[in-house]
């Protein structure tokens, strides 16, 4: 499944500077494993020890996968995945 | 250093005021590449505490959409203390993600007083800012003093 994956800012680092980039894959962690065959590093920035790091925001379409199964979250040809860091603090 | 027109800081520090005990945050969105703050956007904190802030992230979804449909960036990202200083914790340090961003503290620990400093956080380190306040962006504009 081809998918379009919006990166913020901070992880233009490991695309070259391109805002949006194409990956593939039927779940959010084979799009990210794919998204780190071709931008390395990048997992690493997203997933701490099996899950989505808590400080990264991942939706796919308008839905934030925390709520459709996170790693596991379903991906169909022609989604658009976002990536935000949270804004947050204390 | 922070460049940022008088209504906008009265707005910031009326939004922490509102809030208290709550923490308060927002951010004000500018025209990419012009580091001008000019559109106040105050949001939810979604944690509802008086020590901790976190956007609620289906409204953080649709702030960013909304900026790149604008072509617009988080130039001021604000939030408020209510018992400690306006100066940027571990915790805040630890979330700062939009290097290009200002970070502008409020606090409301003093009824009395306003408190409100800005800052740089860049991986990992904080850099205070002079906050240069004006009545408006025009460049014959003079400096308001703080």
């Amino acid at each position: 499944m081809a998918v379009t994956v919006s990166i913020p800012t901070i992880l233009r680092t490991h695309t070259g500077g391109e805002k949006t980039v194409e990956a593939s894959g039927t779940t959010l962690a084979e799009v990210i494993d794919n998204l780190d065959a071709n931008h390395g590093g990048i997992k690493g920035r997203l997933v701490k020890e099996g899950t989505l790091h808590r400080f990264v925001n991942i939706y796919v379409n308008d839905e934030d996968v925390r709520f459709s199964g996170g790693l596991d979250a379903a991906v169909s040809d022609g989604d658009n995945v976002t990536i935000l860091p949270a804004v947050a603090g204390g | 250093m922070l460049r940022i027109r008088r209504d906008l800081v009265d707005a910031m520090v009326a939004h922490a005021r509102r809030d208290h005990p709550d923490e308060a945050c927002g951010v004000i969105a500018g025209p990419e590449g012009s580091d001008r703050a000019e559109r106040f956007i105050p949001m939810l904190n979604a944690a509802r505490s008086p020590t901790f802030y976190e956007f609620d992230s289906i409204d953080l979804l649709k702030l960013y959409r909304e900026m790149d449909a604008n072509d617009e960036v988080p130039v001021v990202i604000y939030h408020s203390h209510t018992a400690t200083e306006a100066y940027p914790s571990r915790t805040d340090v630890s979330y700062a993600s939009e290097p290009e961003a200002h970070y502008v503290l409020v606090s409301t620990r003093d009824p009395e007083a306003d408190e409100l400093r800005s800052f740089r956080i860049v991986d990992g380190e904080i850099t205070e800012e002079p906050v240069d306040v004006v009545p408006e962006y025009d460049s014959a504009a003079q400096s308001l003093p703080e």
